[in-house]
């Protein structure tokens, strides 16, 4: 199976120029970044993806094996670095996508430039003093919710949608496939993200990073953001005013503003 | 008359012209008016109620997730927030509601999103119904469908186990013979089929060999399956002749309860100073097919009557002596009726492919198990069963 329909790749922005890949976070896809992609599409070379059991990927390359630790999906970004040849990426994670970035940074570090983590956690679990926001017996509860709603998910829905860049009439449905999955992916997926400890592999960053933290986040509180920045050697922190998890949907200008004054900034580091 | 009706008009207009703010407030559901992102500007009365909060400390101070389980609230952040703002509406999410004394409330949230003239959100509106009852019944569902699941990988592993035990993974060695199997079961896999071989000695350089297909699958097909396998295993003891032995095998399967039959092709293999015979009989069975240099597969035994149909049936039986380099091909209608798109592998297929691989006993099976089997694009339609006794070429 080619990399670029597993993962449902999409390129846009001029050819050559630096690449900056999007990631998605546990729950939706890659639509999660149409407010905020389309404004670096004039400087960079924009790279979205589904990771496999979202979106327009390719359930069929789901293997629970690879994806039982974080490990397979950062091996995922990987191939993708390495099937369209990327080097010197921006590579922008949002939520867990932010620690899937880091694992991959650290398999591939000549393959990055930077990193943008959007609401990060290496941790959701307290742990001692460390405070995660979350016990493991919210996360079990989380786990039940979303049997709950998945009730309804069509198992035929899948393979219409996936591998139809041709047929635009299903565009429709790719929409409506946005924050859904298979069950039993999202499960193990959910169990994953939310039970994983990456605490230890944010010190192997070796890249300029930036942290955006939301003011009022549920999921990823300011006092983790700070820990993140403080893990991670060459990084910083912008606050922004959006509230919730997702900055890139309820406030995309302003986190357009962050992420572009860090890469460019950057960028004039480099250059 | 008059005064009555008027009476009823006067009772409907009542209820039609209803105080909006009753209807609002006492709806049998409750209503939640919230900005874009999610702190509380209106609850209707049935919410609070329900939730067990003063709109004092509601309106202004909580956001909707605050009111929500910790694992709601993720949730809530990763599907429901971003599908409001794709979608600018989600329906039938189940949450749990945590209520001022810490008791949940099951309920089911629709909710829309409001934008003004310029596209941005303005408001988001929110239904929250009730589902105590319904989440209890899901979660009924749910148990219920783990079960289902649980209980059919119990029965696919069964079926694998019985298969198992029903096929011998590989024959026995026999000195100065090579002796190859393959068994392949129809589709995925996961059912018990009919077809089954059997190798085994009675005495020194005396061998029997059987192949057979019992008619139909499934637990009941199982049971003949074990019964003639072990039936055949008896009557080596009894009987020298295979004609014999397949003569008492019919009479055992028409006395036994099933109405099933079989087709079984059994031979004896022995040696003496000259080297292998064999010594062929077949009950309905496809003929075995002999594989010799320089000449056509031929197929030996004969045929005969079904096992397990008529009573007294009589079978023949013949006599093959085995040269160095023969190879002798026992097969179930598995491979000759392979199909493809409505076309059937076919004999000619079949003997061109043992003509192709007749070198020796393991390339005989493993040459037409794979030729048969990637005739239908890996995916037989019916169990497939191969045994091959060769003498070495010296």
């Amino acid at each position: 199976m080619d990399v670029l329909t597993k993962f449902n790749v999409v390129a846009s922005g001029p050819e050559g120029a630096q690449p900056m890949v999007f990631a998605h976070g546990f729950g939706c896809d890659q639509n999660m970044w149409r407010l905020v992609a389309p404004a670096f599409a004039d400087d960079f070379r924009v790279i979205l993806f589904d990771y496999v059991g979202a979106g327009g990927s390719d359930p069929t390359a789901y293997d629970p094996q690879r994806y039982d630790s974080l490990d397979g999906y950062a091996a995922d970004v990987v191939e993708i670095l390495r099937a369209l040849d990327l080097r010197d990426v921006v590579f922008v994670g949002h939520s867990v996508s932010s620690m899937i970035g880091v694992l991959a940074q650290a398999a591939e570090p000549e393959r990055f430039a930077s990193l943008v983590l959007v609401g990060p956690s290496p941790r959701y679990v307290d742990d001692e003093t460390y405070r995660g926001g979350f016990g493991e017996a919210d996360i079990v509860e989380m786990l039940e919710s979303l049997e709950s709603n998945y009730l309804g998910w069509s198992a035929a829905m899948a393979p219409a949608i996936m591998n139809n860049p041709d047929r635009p009439e299903l565009g429709e449905e790719l929409t409506a496939s946005f924050c859904r999955m298979d069950p039993a992916i999202a499960r193990q997926f959910a169990r994953v993200t939310f039970l994983s400890d990456n605490r230890p592999d944010l010190a192997a960053v070796t890249v300029p990073t930036l942290v955006l933290q939301c003011s009022d986040d549920l999921i990823a509180p300011v006092e983790v953001g700070n820990y993140v920045r403080d893990a991670i050697p060459d990084s910083r922190l912008a606050m922004l005013q959006a509230t919730g998890h997702c900055p890139q949907l309820s406030a995309p200008e302003e986190t357009i503003r962050a992420i572009s004054a860090f890469v460019r900034r950057a960028g004039d580091v480099r250059a | 008359m008059t005064q009555q009706r008027e009476a009823r008009e006067a009772f409907l207009d009542a209820l039609v012209y209803d105080d909006p703010v009753q209807l609002y407030e006492r709806a049998p559901c409750g209503f939640l008016s919230t900005t874009p992102d999610g702190v509380i500007v209106k609850a209707n009365a049935t919410f609070r109620t329900w939730i067990g909060l003063e709109a004092a400390d509601l309106i202004g101070r909580l956001s909707f997730a605050d009111l929500l389980t910790p694992g709601g609230r993720i949730y809530h952040e990763t599907h429901y927030a971003p599908s409001l703002r794709m979608h600018d509406r989600v329906s039938e999410i189940a949450l749990d509601l945590v209520r001022g004394d810490g008791r949940r409330l099951p309920v089911l949230v629709n909710a829309t999103l409001e934008r003004d003239e310029e596209g941005r959100p303005r408001v988001v509106r929110i239904a929250v119904f009730d589902a105590t009852e319904r989440r209890g019944y899901e979660r009924e569902l749910l148990r219920a469908k783990e079960v289902a699941e649980a209980s059919e990988g119990r029965a696919r592993e069964l079926a694998r186990t019985l298969q198992q035990t029903l096929i011998p993974p590989t024959p026995p060695t026999i000195p100065m013979l090579d002796v190859a199997a393959a068994y392949q079961p129809a589709g995925e896999g996961v059912e018990v089929g009919g077809d089954f071989y059997d190798v085994f000695s009675v005495g020194r350089d005396d061998w029997v060999v059987v192949i057979g297909d019992v008619c139909g699958k499934g637990v009941d097909a199982a049971v003949v399956t074990a019964l003639v396998r072990h039936t055949v295993r008896a009557l080596a003891v009894a009987h020298e002749e295979p004609r014999l032995m397949l003569a008492d095998l019919n009479e055992v399967l028409l006395q036994h309860e099933t109405d099933r039959f079989c087709t079984v092709a059994l031979m004896r293999l022995r040696r003496d100073a000259d080297g292998w015979y064999a010594v062929l009989s077949v009950g309905g069975h496809p003929s075995p097919l002999l594989l010799r240099a320089g000449q056509a597969p031929q197929p030996c035994g004969g045929t005969g009557p079904l096992i397990g149909v008529i009573d007294h049936a009589e079978f023949d039986e013949s006599t093959q002596r085995l040269l160095p380099g023969d190879v002798l091909v026992l097969y179930t209608d598995g491979v000759p009726d392979g199909r493809r798109d409505g076309e059937s592998y076919g004999e000619a297929r079949m003997l061109a492919s043992l003509a192709a691989h007749r070198a020796d006993a393991a390339s005989a099976v493993d040459g037409l198990v794979a030729d048969v089997v990637d005739f239908q694009r890996g995916v037989p339609r019916d169990d497939i069963a191969v045994l091959a006794v060769g003498v070495p070429a010296r």
